[in-house]
């Protein structure tokens, strides 16, 4: 083999393993993003699916609506709903609500809520102590129950929020993929 | 180096090329791929045109009149991935494998076996893609951006989408080292960087961009196949993923995307310009930088898209910001671009009216996106016509004129004919208004409140549309001319006497005889020709 | 100062434009007219369409310099005139720093009202009432948080008929084709409504133009949004789905109807007592899907 094709080679296997190592950063796009919405001050959703060991700092002198969504994931079977739409707490302070699921799917089913938070920076100063999220919930045929949430609203939460909605979106086995129509 | 070059040249005077089917299936002449893929482009050009005829002929009037909403989906769908990935970026490879070669003083692209095999799987990528339309379910019908979940509702034409794009990327991805290593190892001795025609310096920078970017889309798809028949949730929230996840992802492969469009056409422009203006392009190593620094920004500005899925309020901050400085490199382009028309010597050749127009209706397209940088601003335009307007101000007569242009600059180098240039004029002509009557009142369409990927529409939208579909109609038809004119120029063009097709010309490729021989420098050029090209 | 003025100049300019499109032959409902945004019915939307034309105008100015001297070149150098080329023009440092620098002074004047107008934007505190959006495959579902009162919203009847494949029906015969609802959400006037939007099964783009809002509605995630509607404009406000979200995503409008303070409050407490008396044994609402594949 001659010194330039040689020369060749090497450059095309030096881009291939350039082209590579760009489809691995695709992938690691995906651990960078979690990162990357904590810096940017978009908030790390999947810190509300982490139990928080708090201790409390309440600050009467502050109160924050709490706001209550629940869904259910597109494939339905199910009554999900929080106990009580909205609460005022003091920052510092623990609190607890309950949602109430009940399984409708005309079979004992395993479902698993996931949480969001709006906005969604706030996720950085939501911290739960319990939540019916942090494990997938069995329930039998027409189980009906309710399941509690423990939460505490971080005292250094940015001044300006007055209103913090917690969601929840409801999601069995079935609805992994959404159906095709 | 030397080496190769003498071995070439024994083949220099009779040019010996294999006969028959196997000339192409075996293909390692840099022009015989080039030309595939020029064919292969013009022909996806006009399958995606056709799907853009089905699009406007729905859209003539409102009401629902000739198809199904959902085959209008998997309709502007298809037509997007036939024209970016089917028409434009094989059209700039087979100018690239053209021209490159020619223009560096190289006697072949560096890979030539690879080069066979980069160009052979787009037809088996296409061909799988299109006879999704067949399946049940029909074709791919969430967009040509495949955002999930949407994507995944499509049928069995889902992994044959996904593959699809695999394939694709994959022959870019080759085709892109082929280039780079021509260029980095492949220049004739005394061809500096800095010697080199934009054409070859823009194309360098793409293929560097679609090494980069290509295999993040791979990694995107891929996802999703995997969410979609093996469990994971990478863009589903039920397992803890994000949609808007993909969407970041896309896009970041997106917007260099748009880039890959549309540099080679910045390099071509800079070619045509100045033989047509007698003159040297102004501001050379400008136009050089400028290129690298477009290049650079378009990896920081990919959220610009997405404006409206809700992001920190500092995100869209430095995402408007960044958008917004790319308008300076792109504007000392348009004012380089003008420079070397003031004090010229101006003709009006097709390829330069292509250039010209190039000028004036991209930077329309860029002053649209500027508009849609302004965060507040887009959030009243995204997914609108104004969009559809803007992109493809940029693609039509940017990316494809561009391409038309250098066809036409071109095409006399390699076949030893001229074309008809009244025809071409004609074309020109044609292509030009009805290009601004199909897409400048979607501009109107966009503000006065009309979504984009709309199969009907309110009746106040009816008058524009109309228009448009006129514009559209007249636009394709247009069309029509050039493959007829190249065949034609092929058949019975007139010769071309001497190395050069055009007076003002510069450049390598007009020291060889025309039409170009098969093996070309063989003996790499003198250091005069070289010098002689290279006149900035 | 000088956005006033730009903006005066912009309506003169626009009104122009406006008056000649108008001489145009027109039929019924013309759309001849609709050239651009419209200024809309919140202070937000009124400061996007200021902040459109302001760009516009400064691109506007950009575009008759950068293409006269394009048109003068190419008029004034022609071979056929006896042009000769000035081979040295190759190269002038001051006048490339020049065309670096100015953009630069135009961007930064661009990107501060814009920057101010997002800041006000994204200010989702201090909020009367709150309304959660559920765009689902193909309509929209309403949920007046505070009252328990909830809906969905789709396309109405006759919109539906006449867009069916060769339907028949003349589309310009039908009120508001493809724009009017079977339930419009209805807000009150003159009070910050935030939107608390999210997606059932895809994504959907919840978008009225008059208000200046478009905001993404996405499964699993909820995307916040507000407006605060002028108090001398109730009315119907209409927009669409911007989002493609499937096979109907043409097919689901978004209808506002906004009243008085008093007649929202009326309105909401009959719906209220409306939905307790309906829904007695189960109290809660429908979900989306069970709901959507009963429509
Ligand atoms: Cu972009
Ligand atoms: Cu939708």
């Amino acid at each position: 083999m001659t010194d330039f094709k040689r020369a060749n080679l090497s450059m095309t296997w030096k881009l291939l393993a350039i082209a590579l190592g760009a489809f691995g950063f695709g992938f690691a796009l995906v651990p960078l993003y979690n990162v990357l919405c904590s810096v940017t001050g978009y908030g790390d959703q999947t810190k509300l699916l982490q139990r928080v060991k708090a201790i409390e700092h309440p600050d009467p002198s502050r109160t924050v609506t709490i706001e209550f969504l629940a869904d259910v994931a597109s494939s339905g079977g199910w009554d999900f709903r929080p106990v009580v739409r909205t609460i005022e707490v003091h920052p510092g302070q623990i609190y607890s609500a309950e949602f109430i699921a009940h399984n409708l799917t005309g079979h004992a089913s395993t479902a698993q809520a996931v949480p969001n938070i709006a906005p969604s920076m706030v996720a950085a100063y939501f911290h739960k102590t319990e939540c019916f999220c942090f494990s997938p919930q069995h329930f039998a045929l027409n189980e009906e129950r309710k399941m509690p949430v423990r939460f505490i609203v971080d005292p250094a939460l940015p001044k300006h929020v007055d209103r913090i909605t917690l969601a929840y979106t409801f999601y069995d086995e079935s609805s992994r993929v959404s159906s095709a129509r | 180096m030397a080496e190769q070059h003498a071995h070439a040249a024994e083949h220099d005077d009779h040019d010996h090329k294999p006969h028959g089917w196997r000339r192409w299936v075996y293909a390692t002449n840099h022009k015989d791929i080039g030309t595939m893929y020029l064919i292969f482009a013009c022909t996806m050009f006009f399958i995606g045109g056709a799907m853009a005829m089905v699009i406007r002929l729905e859209l003539f009037k409102p009401g629902m009149q000739f198809v199904d909403p959902q085959f209008f989906n998997s309709m502007t769908t298809m037509h997007a991935l036939m024209m970016i990935f089917g028409a434009v970026m094989p059209a700039w490879t087979g100018l690239a494998n053209w021209m490159i070669p020619l223009q560096v003083g190289a006697p072949d692209m560096a890979l030539p076996r690879l080069n066979n095999f980069s160009f052979w799987i787009l037809p088996f990528a296409f061909t799988l893609l299109l006879s999704s339309l067949f399946v049940p379910g029909g074709a791919p019908a969430g967009g040509w951006t495949m955002y999930p979940p949407l994507v995944l509702q499509n049928g069995a034409s889902f992994p044959m989408l996904i593959f699809s794009i695999h394939l694709m990327g994959a022959s870019s991805i080759l085709g892109a080292i082929n280039v780079v290593v021509t260029i980095m190892n492949l220049r004739a001795p005394g061809m500096t960087l800095l010697r080199m025609p934009l054409f070859v310096w823009t194309w360098l920078i793409t293929a560097y961009l679609l090494i980069a970017v290509m295999p993040v889309l791979a990694g995107a798809v891929t996802m999703l196949l995997t969410d979609h028949f093996f469990g994971t949730t990478f863009f589903t929230a039920a397992g803890g993923g994000d949609p808007v996840m993909f969407q970041h992802i896309f896009w970041f492969f997106g917007h260099p995307e748009v880039y890959i469009l549309i540099l080679p056409a910045f390099g071509i422009v800079s070619e045509i310009i100045p033989t047509f203006s007698r003159k040297p392009l102004f501001g050379y190593e400008a136009m050089v930088y400028a290129t690298a620094s477009i290049a650079f920004l378009s990896f920081i500005v990919w959220a610009h898209h997405m404006f409206t899925v809700g992001m920190p309020l500092a995100a869209q901050l430095f995402f408007m910001l960044s958008t917004m400085l790319i308008a300076i490199p792109t504007g000392v382009k348009v004012f380089n671009w003008t420079t070397t028309m003031f004090r010229g010597s101006l003709t009006f050749e097709p390829p330069m009216l292509f250039a010209i127009a190039f000028l004036f209706l991209f930077s329309i397209g860029g002053f649209s996106g500027l508009m849609l940088a302004i965060v507040p601003a887009d959030y009243q335009y995204q997914d609108t016509y104004f969009v559809v307007a803007h992109f493809h101000y940029v693609l039509v007569p940017g990316a494809i004129f561009g391409i038309m242009a250098g066809v036409y600059y071109w095409l006399p180098k390699w076949v030893g004919n001229m074309y008809d240039q009244t025809l071409a004029k004609w074309h020109f002509w044609l292509s030009t208004i009805f290009v601004n009557v199909l897409f400048f009142p979607q501009h109107f369409l966009g503000l006065a409140g009309m979504p984009r990927r709309i199969p009907d529409y309110a009746v106040q939208f009816t008058d524009w549309n109309m228009v448009s579909s006129i514009g559209g109609f007249g636009f394709g038809l247009a069309q029509l001319l050039f493959p007829y004119l190249i065949w034609k120029c092929v058949k019975s063009g007139e010769r071309v006497v001497g190395n050069k097709a055009w007076e003002g010309a510069h450049g390598l490729e007009w020291e060889l005889p025309s039409p170009a021989p098969y093996h070309s420098w063989g003996t790499p050029p003198s250091e005069t020709m070289i010098a002689r090209g290279a006149a900035h | 100062m000088i956005r006033a003025k730009m903006a005066q100049f912009a309506k003169l300019a626009a009104a122009l434009v406006l008056s000649f499109a108008g001489s145009l032959p027109a039929h019924a409902e013309s759309g001849w007219g609709l050239l651009n945004m419209t200024q809309g019915v919140t202070e937000i939307s009124r400061k996007i369409y200021d902040l459109h034309m302001e760009i516009f105008w400064i691109c506007v100015i950009i575009a008759v310099i950068v293409f006269g001297a394009m048109i003068w070149s190419i008029v004034t150098y022609r071979k056929s005139k006896g042009a000769v080329a000035d081979v040295t023009l190759v190269h002038n440092t001051k006048v490339e720093l020049i065309w670096t620098t100015i953009p630069v002074v135009i961007l930064v004047f661009m990107a501060v009202p814009a920057a101010r107008t997002l800041v006000e934007i994204e200010d989702t505190t201090k909020t009367d009432l709150s309304i959660k959006v559920t765009g689902f495959q193909w309509g929209w579902q309403y949920d007046y948080l505070d009252s328990g009162v909830a809906y969905f919203s789709r396309l109405d009847r006759k919109s539906d008929a006449a867009r069916e494949l060769m339907s028949g029906i003349d589309p310009t015969t039908v009120d508001h084709y493809l724009l009017s609802v079977d339930k419009p959400l209805v807000v009150p006037v003159g009070m910050k409504v935030r939107l608390l939007i999210t997606g059932a099964d895809v994504i959907h783009s919840w978008w009225v133009p008059a208000f200046g809002v478009k905001k993404d509605a996405i499964p699993g995630f909820v995307n916040e949004a507000w407006f605060k509607v002028d108090t001398d404009k109730p009315g119907l406000y209409r927009g669409q789905c911007a989002e493609l979200c499937g096979r109907d995503h043409g097919f689901m409008p978004i209808v506002v109807d906004v009243r008085s303070k008093a007649d929202f409050e009326a309105w909401l407490k009959d719906k209220a007592a409306e939905q307790k008396q309906a829904a007695a044994p189960p109290a809660a609402a429908p979900d989306v899907a069970t709901a959507a594949a009963a429509g």
